[in-house]
């Protein structure tokens, strides 16, 4: 255990968008690309103001579509610059393209998702699916819970893609409307102590600038692209180690453990939130703010007698397959839910159903896994709902799975 | 600064004869384009013109393809490549980045050129919307059009820039239509200047007069903010010659009249070259026969579609306001009746 100091924070009344522009303010970030899309967009209206009240000094590009603002960003941050960009559903997108180069040539950018669900038809509300379209292309993935967390991964965020042992960029994923635009009280700390947690980027060798006339992602055709690809993936595997280092010395620096308010202590692991999980022999998983009905919804089953808890995922890239098999493995029953959709997948499951799945294959003794797609489109997933789903994955305790994948309250198909 | 400061820098930039220009060479061997290959010119020209405080940004294209090869890079300034519609973009994020990292003193204080190259389909089709945003801010950055008249990289496909009529592997002639293009080239330049009122430079350019091709480039970079070239590159792939007549194709098109040599100054345009003779009517265009019959492109004109590129190029002259330029006839103007 580090030795915690005692820091004076000061509480503010924030929504998820706003603390992710207040977190770049204090990253001192030097370029930031824009253009709207809801429901991320409100960072950029928050970084407009922080830079037109002389609070941040930063240059302000509103792009022309989101494949320039991605492109805008990869480029400044080539040339040294730290960056801060964003998108939502169809918007993240349009980028796809630059979104990809930013991570094959190693532009620590740090981008925030405000998850949306993809056209058509037209929903402004949360789904994973924009997101989850990198997970195989080397960018960093968070899915953020709340506010303060928002803040807290911002700049961890930083630390962490501009690493030289990483430098690869960052997303934050966090639920459109029930986190970019639901004000929680986040408490900042004073902003002189980040260059404590945060140093300058310095991207060494790899600088494009005059004194240094390196040529940046040449055609290399099938020369190369097996070494270039695996290099990428061996700087993924070693953000583990340097993500748990940043969470530490996050904690030793701020006085408290990244996400933690204060009144409410998150546990000690940067990549999992295990919640009443010690006992469990029903296990919930989910990313971002399905947690808040699952903890209700565990509280209220425990109290009835049900042995469950939850396992919240907060990077799911790199993947941390070995805390969901520790967490996971004396589990007798696992529900996924999937924010999001693969569809002709196996079993016609949820992304992150897959993922868990394919963690625990090697396991002995395996728990059943059930998936549950829900909220799809910003509907709700209630405290009700979840109520069901631990009934639904008690009942297969002993019985074999004859359905794997429900979908939540879909009109059509009783669950 | 002062305008006249400007104009002292920008005739300090200039360089008098072909003898002057420096030998020093930023953009050297290591590139494996084609014989008689123009647009490897330019980028010559554009990496001398510059000078080693220079960052260049490469969009897909032949000139990424054939350039930047691994383990064998031709460019000694930094360069950086950007994807095929991306060098609006990356131009604006490379100058942005320099601008702020300069002022919060995270780097020294320099003038560093930005200049972002891109091809036909880099700039004119998929890359437009993105060069257009670049040319509304007011860094200091150099966007060149390296127009080769098709996606050359890919096999020689149409483009929006290539010219009426030609041949290519999406514009082939066939039995029932002999004219697959019937598009005409787009005008990029007056684009640009009409369309950004900020860009105080643009220009025309072909590496056939490269004394005005590298003063071209000396101007954009001095009288900076977004400035903006297109160079007409004679390519013997996609145009279907011997290699040996690149420069002669590059002469003739500014002799025909096809492709007009000028610059925009400041809200003025300022004719060049032949196409200064030929506007104040010193020269007589020649027939654009010469430029076509040598091209393989064009091999399957007649002599009605010949005359029909004639009577388009006599109209640039003879009927738009601002001759060669512009497809704008004024009101004010009385047109001949014909
Ligand atoms: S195809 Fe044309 S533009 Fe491309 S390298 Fe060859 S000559 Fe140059």
């Amino acid at each position: 255990m580090t030795e915690v100091k005692k820091i004076v924070e000061k509480e503010v009344l924030m929504n998820g968008t706003q603390a992710v522009a207040y977190a770049a303010m204090y990253a001192d970030v030097d370029v930031v690309a824009a253009y709207p899309i809801r429901p991320y967009t409100e960072v950029m209206d928050t970084i407009s103001k922080l830079i037109a009240d002389g609070e941040l000094d930063a240059e302000f590009i509103v792009a022309e579509g989101e494949h320039g603002q991605f492109e805008t960003v990869k480029h400044a941050s080539l040339v040294g610059a730290r960056t801060l960009v964003g998108s939502s559903g169809v918007g993240w997108l349009y980028a796809m393209e630059a979104i990809v180069v930013t991570a094959t040539d190693r532009a620590p950018v740090v981008a925030i998702i405000g998850n949306r669900a993809l056209d058509d038809p037209g929903a402004y509300g949360v789904e994973h699916n924009d997101a989850l379209m990198v997970r195989d292309v080397g960018w960093l993935l968070a899915w953020v819970d709340t506010a303060q967390e928002a803040f807290d991964t911002t700049l961890i965020a930083y630390r962490v893609a501009e690493d030289q042992r990483v430098l690869l960029p960052v997303g934050i994923s966090m639920d459109g409307g029930f986190l970019t635009h639901s004000e929680q009280i986040v408490r900042l700390p004073p902003k002189e102590i980040v260059k404590d947690f945060l140093p300058p980027y310095n991207r060494g060798k790899y600088l494009v600038h005059p004194d240094n006339p390196i040529t940046v992602a040449p055609q290399v055709n099938e020369d190369w692209v097996m070494e270039i690809r695996r290099q990428h993936e061996e700087a993924m595997e070693r953000a583990r180690v340097v993500i748990s280092e940043a969470y530490e010395s996050f904690k030793k620096v701020f006085g408290r453990y990244p996400g933690s308010t204060g009144d409410i202590k998150m546990p000690e692991n940067p990549f999992v939130e295990p919640f009443m999980i010690d006992d469990a022999e029903v296990v919930l998983i989910g990313m971002g703010t399905v947690s808040k009905p699952m903890k209700v919804a565990i509280k209220n089953m425990r109290k009835q007698g049900y042995k469950v808890g939850m396992l919240r995922i907060r990077w799911f890239r790199p993947f941390p397959t070995q805390d969901v098999i520790r967490y996971l493995s004396n589990a007798r029953v696992v529900c996924v839910i999937d924010r999001d959709y693969s569809m002709g997948s196996p079993n016609r499951g949820g992304v992150v159903y897959h993922e868990i799945r394919s963690s625990l294959y090697d396991l002995d003794q395996r728990p059943k896994v059930l998936n549950f797609i829900g909220g799809l489109g910003g509907r709700e997933i209630t405290i009700q709902d979840v109520e069901k789903i631990i009934k639904i994955g008690y009942e297969h305790r002993d019985t074999p799975i004859t359905k794997p994948v429900y979908w939540v309250g879909v009109r059509g198909d009783p669950w | 600064m002062a305008e006249k400061e400007i104009e002292e820098k920008v005739y300090k930039s200039i360089i008098k004869t072909i003898k002057d220009v420096p030998l020093e060479e930023y953009y050297t061997s290591g590139h494996r384009t084609c014989q008689g290959c123009e647009s490897a010119l330019v980028m010559r020209f554009l990496a001398k013109a510059a000078g080693p405080r220079t960052i260049v940004i490469g969009a897909t294209g032949c000139m990424y393809v054939a350039n930047t090869t691994y383990y064998t890079t031709s460019w000694v300034v930094p360069w950086v490549h950007t994807q095929l519609g991306g060098s609006g973009a990356a131009a604006l994020g490379t100058a942005a980045a320099l601008r702020a990292l300069m002022r919060k003193g995270k780097i020294k204080q320099e003038p560093i050129n930005v200049i972002a190259f891109c091809g036909d389909l880099g700039c004119a089709d998929m890359g437009l919307s993105g060069v257009s945003n670049a040319m509304t801010y007011d860094y200091n950055l150099l966007i060149i059009l390296y127009d080769n008249e098709s996606s050359a990289n890919t096999d020689i496909q149409e483009t929006s820039m290539t010219p009426y009529g030609a041949q290519t592997s999406f514009s082939r002639p066939g039995k029932a239509r002999r004219i697959m293009k019937r598009r005409w080239k787009k005008n990029v330049v007056p684009i640009i200047i009409a369309g950004h009122r900020n860009v105080k430079y643009a220009a025309t350019m072909t590496p056939a007069y490269p004394l005005d091709a590298i003063n071209k480039i000396r101007k954009a970079l001095t009288i900076g903010g977004p400035t903006f070239i297109h160079s007409l590159d004679p390519c013997p792939k996609g145009w279907d010659y011997d290699p040996k007549f690149s420069h002669e194709l590059g002469v003739l098109a500014v002799e025909t009249g096809i492709w007009p040599l000028y610059e925009y100054v400041n809200g003025e345009i300022i004719y060049n070259e032949p196409t200064k003779s030929i506007v104040e009517g010193r020269m007589k265009r020649k027939p654009v026969k010469e430029y076509l019959e040598k091209q393989g492109r064009f091999s399957h004109f007649t002599e009605e579609d010949i005359e029909y590129v004639q009577r388009m190029v006599d109209e640039m002259y003879e009927e738009w306001e601002i001759p060669g330029v512009m497809p704008i006839k004024s009101i004010n103007v009385k047109i001949s009746d014909k």
